[in-house]
């Protein structure tokens, strides 16, 4: 194998993959060495980080190169490709492991839980497994690979086994992702028609047809759908992302999630030839009532990580809906529109990569320096940790979509291709669509408001708990990575022509169509939808308006109109004597979401009575899928087991008299 | 010797080992299920032998030999020492009566009879007609398993099985191939030990030998 040339890829993410194993089975070298993983394995796994970036970019830039491994089973080897697709999610890992492996270098302390040298192979298996899982061109290796990512994300998951939570939150996980993981090989299992050939290449070559078809996209949609978070699977990600460490939950909701979408993508666009319409139309609806579930569900949280992991499910949510528009448009032969969707799910893919990656990066900063996850019990952090919360003011803006950051762009692509429905030929499609726009748009803002609630509850305002004026700012290991995630949330928000140009092979890979020229239409300053006189947008000219204003505002109130500084305490509004008591806390804020949306919810309340001596209030907000879906489903099998369990009734005589009968009966049945 | 003649002497070698596993299911002494045991192990050895004899297959001279002196001398001597140890010579009773038991026992020698049928028709042996018979006596030797309380006999109903095994493996192809049987017959003896083990860990967790002790192990 030649190195550089197409083959660089290649190499470069697979030399990153040995290197994280390697880096793992070294953290086994010294288990409880702490100095020895934190300071210098987990930075050497950042390297590995920016290797599989480094071979994703080359792939990008490359056509597919497909390569056997001398590994596998006999008869069996490993297949691999990297093509644009599969480097584009390539890049996506490596950007936003080096981020967390640089965080969590700085992160992970001697004292509870799994031993270090354990947390570090799980970590850098769990890093390997995906690179791979991206690379597989075999359904063989794939859910090999699939399988390690799910058992070394469970482990990582449980690494605080000792809290009976967070073993039932990680049992939820992997009975979820198996559920998945057997409709993703039953998807296979179409895929391959009967050739009894698992390579991807010679899918590839026969595709299913009509019914088969169908059922082969039903499948994966709904076997990556467990393992992305798409309604009515949801119910791990809400349990499984708190109960994992926050580097870990920022790898998992940033990255795994995105296998997920990779998954999807490679079936429908890449294994399957051509795509119905309805095909579309079911994951733009799906995606729709995630979105929404997921950011009222955020909105009413109290605690912070179950607050960024519901966010988690709205913004794949957004993913999805962007896939399916851009599934319909190729179903109607619309490749520069199924492009544009295209693109802005990729976009917003990668964005939330990155920002909820750092979001989840602060909390573990906050959760270390306060041991509080409970917004109820945060507040005023700005001045303890004032590094910690400027980053997570940028992910925070990023998140919830206000321009120049990332978050803005992929959504403005996203409703620039909703915007382009009306040209559809299928009037009742014509029609509803629009109103998805309208949920779409809904989902968005409430993500705003959610992200003022994170950002304000824990940050602004005054201490709600004296142990915080002890609070202190994260080390710089910290420090640095999550400046790494913030600088790629900064740029890809500014930069919105150069990322559009840099992901446009996947369009071209899937849809034999790019967008660089239509997007480059109104010249470098500007990002284009679709045609100049329809919309553009410049990221750089806003921010600058931005900028001109609030330094205008500032000087004209600084010098012209009062011309006095005077320093109050934080949110009184002018009235002296405010305490921490008298803010407004998460419920508070989270209150008219509750009232506005209450059938969403299953909501329990306590309330106090007029006589109580010391009155309490408490108010849960359900999930109806637990109830109505995943209980009975629970129950049913509980009783079903019960009843096989009659037969069992610790009597040898019996067992061996059931042992009798089947051989008599088969004796009789051969005969 | 003729060849009407060896027929005749196989089948009642056959029709001896039917009459001893019947023998085993009725007999409620532990000292005298040992001894039909090793009874069965000669006669198992004896036939095993004319068989060689008349078909000329020297390995089965080994098979022979090997059945005396596992069946016939060490097993039963294992198992004299382990009721010695255990002093369980006395009577046991059955869970189901003796005179249900030996009519389900006919029972299923009808049935053993009939499943053979078609295979001894095919079969070109002299030994065919016998096929039923080991059919049977292995079925038997299941019932003996579960109408047995006690730890013992059912070990004994255990080994009993693998005559009936062997057997049919002699009537049906001359024999298993001489690797296949040197298996097996360790695979006895370990059991054998495991099961004596076992009986010891049962006496002395529970102070009886009584399987009942064991019902306990079940998830409610």
């Amino acid at each position: 194998m030649a190195l550089g040339g197409p083959h660089l890829a290649t190499v470069l993410v697979l030399a990153g993959s040995a290197h994280w194993l390697a880096a793992g089975l070294a953290g086994l070298a010294r288990p409880q060495g702490l100095l020895w993983i934190a300071r210098i394995l987990f930075p050497l796994g950042a390297l590995g980080g920016l290797a599989v970036a480094a071979g994703g970019v080359a792939g990008l830039s490359h056509g597919p190169v497909a390569v056997i491994l001398p590994l596998g089973l006999p008869d069996l080897p490993f297949h691999v490709r990297v093509d644009a697709l599969s480097a584009f999610f390539l890049v996506l890992l490596g950007i936003a492991s080096v981020g967390v492996s640089i965080f969590s270098a700085g992160y992970f302390r001697a004292g509870h839980g799994t031993a270090p040298g354990l947390l570090c192979i799980q970590y850098h298996v769990f890093l390997a497994s995906m690179a791979l899982v991206l690379i597989a061109d075999d359904a063989y290796l794939f859910m090999v690979a699939w399988e390690t990512m799910a058992l070394s994300s469970y482990f990582l998951v449980t690494s605080n086994h000792h809290i009976p939570e967070i073993r039932r939150a990680g049992f939820l996980y992997l009975l979820i992702a198996h559920v998945g993981a057997v409709a993703i090989l039953l998807s296979y299992g179409v895929l391959q028609a009967g050739q009894g050939d698992y390579v991807f290449s010679s899918m590839r070559a026969h595709p299913p047809q009509g019914w088969w078809a169908s059922m082969a996209f039903v499948l994966a949609l709904f076997g990556f759908g467990a393992k992305a978070g798409l309604l009515p699977l949801h119910v791990w990600l809400p349990e499984a992302h708190p109960a994992a460490p926050s580097p870990v939950s920022a790898l998992m909701s940033g990255v795994m999630l995105k296998t997920a979408i990779y998954g999807i993508l490679r079936v429908t666009f890449d294994l399957l030839d051509a795509p119905q319409w309805w095909w579309g139309v079911l994951t733009l609806a799906l995606g729709l009532l995630t979105a929404v579930f997921g950011v009222l569900f955020a909105a009413v949280q109290t605690d912070m990580k179950r607050l960024l992991a519901y966010s988690s499910i709205e913004n794949i949510g957004v993913v999805l809906i962007a896939v399916g528009l851009a599934i319909t448009f190729r179903a109607y032969a619309m490749p520069l529109l199924a492009a544009l969707a295209l693109t802005a799910a990729l976009y917003h893919c990668i964005n939330h990569a990155l920002f909820k990656s750092l979001l989840f990066l602060a909390t573990g900063s906050v959760l270390h320096s306060t041991r509080e996850r409970n917004l109820g019990k945060l507040g005023g952090l700005i001045h303890s940790m004032p590094s910690v919360a400027f980053f997570a003011l940028i992910g925070a803006l990023a998140i919830a979509g206000i321009p120049p950051l990332n978050g803005f762009v992929s959504e403005w692509l996203l409703l620039q291709a909703f915007l382009a429905t009306p040209s559809l030929p299928n009037s009742y499609l014509n029609m509803l669509i629009p109103l998805g726009a309208a949920a779409l748009t809904l989902a968005a803002g409430l993500a705003g408001y959610v992200m003022v609630k994170f950002y304000g509850v824990i940050f602004l305002g005054q201490p709600r708990e004296p142990a915080l004026a002890h609070a202190h700012d994260a080390g710089w290991l910290e420090r640095l990575g999550m400046a790494w995630l913030a600088a790629g949330c900064v740029a890809l928000g500014l930069l919105p022509l150069r990322t559009v140009a840099i992901l446009d092979p996947v369009n071209s890979l899937l849809l034999a169509r790019t967008l660089s020229e239509t997007a480059g239409r109104s010249g470098w300053l500007f990002i284009t939808g679709l045609a100049p006189e329809r919309a553009s947008y410049s990221p750089l000219i806003v921010f600058c308006g931005m900028l001109s204003v609030v330094a205008a505002t500032f000087l004209v109130v600084r010098f012209r109109y009062n011309c006095r500084l005077r320093r109050g305490e934080p949110w009184d509004c002018g009235h002296p004597g405010l305490t921490a008591r008298m803010q407004d806390t998460a419920e508070g804020f989270g209150q008219p979401i509750k009232q506005i949306f209450e059938p969403m919810f299953r909501i329990e309340r306590q309330l106090p009575t007029p006589f109580d001596e010391r009155p309490a209030y408490r108010a849960t907000a359900g999930d109806h899928f637990w109830f109505w879906a995943y209980l009975p489903v629970a129950r049913l099998t509980e009783r079903v087991s019960r009843s096989i369990g009659v037969l069992q009734h610790g009597r040898i005589s019996l067992y061996l008299l059931y042992s009798l009968i089947t051989l008599v009966l088969l004796l009789l049945v051969v005969t | 010797m003729s060849a009407s003649m060896s027929t005749q002497l196989i089948n009642l070698f056959a029709s001896l080992l039917l009459l001893i596993a019947f023998a085993m299911l009725a007999q409620r002494r532990v000292l005298s299920l040992i001894h039909l045991f090793a009874w069965q192990g000669a006669v198992l050895a004896l036939n095993t032998t004319l068989v060689a004899f008349v078909t000329d297959q020297h390995h089965l001279y080994y098979s022979a030999l090997l059945t005396l002196v596992l069946k016939v001398i060490l097993l039963p001597w294992i198992l004299h020492r382990l009721i010695d140890k255990l002093n369980v010579r006395w009577d046991v009773e059955t869970l189901v009566n003796i005179p249900t038991t030996m009519l389900i026992g006919v029972v299923l020698v009808i049935i053993g009879f009939n499943v053979a049928m078609p295979i001894s028709h095919l079969s070109a042996t002299v030994t065919r007609g016998t096929l039923g018979i080991a059919l049977a006596s292995v079925l038997l030797s299941f019932m003996m398993m579960i109408t047995r309380r006690k730890a013992v006999p059912q070990v004994i109903g255990f080994l009993a099985m693998e005559n009936g095994l062997f057997f049919a493996a002699t009537s049906a192809t001359y024999g298993m191939p001489l690797v296949v049987e040197l298996g097996v017959a360790l695979d006895v003896l370990v059991g054998t030990f495991i099961f004596g083990i076992f009986t010891f860990h049962l006496r002395e967790a529970f102070d009886s030998l009584d399987i009942e002790h064991i019902e306990k192990l079940k998830e409610r």
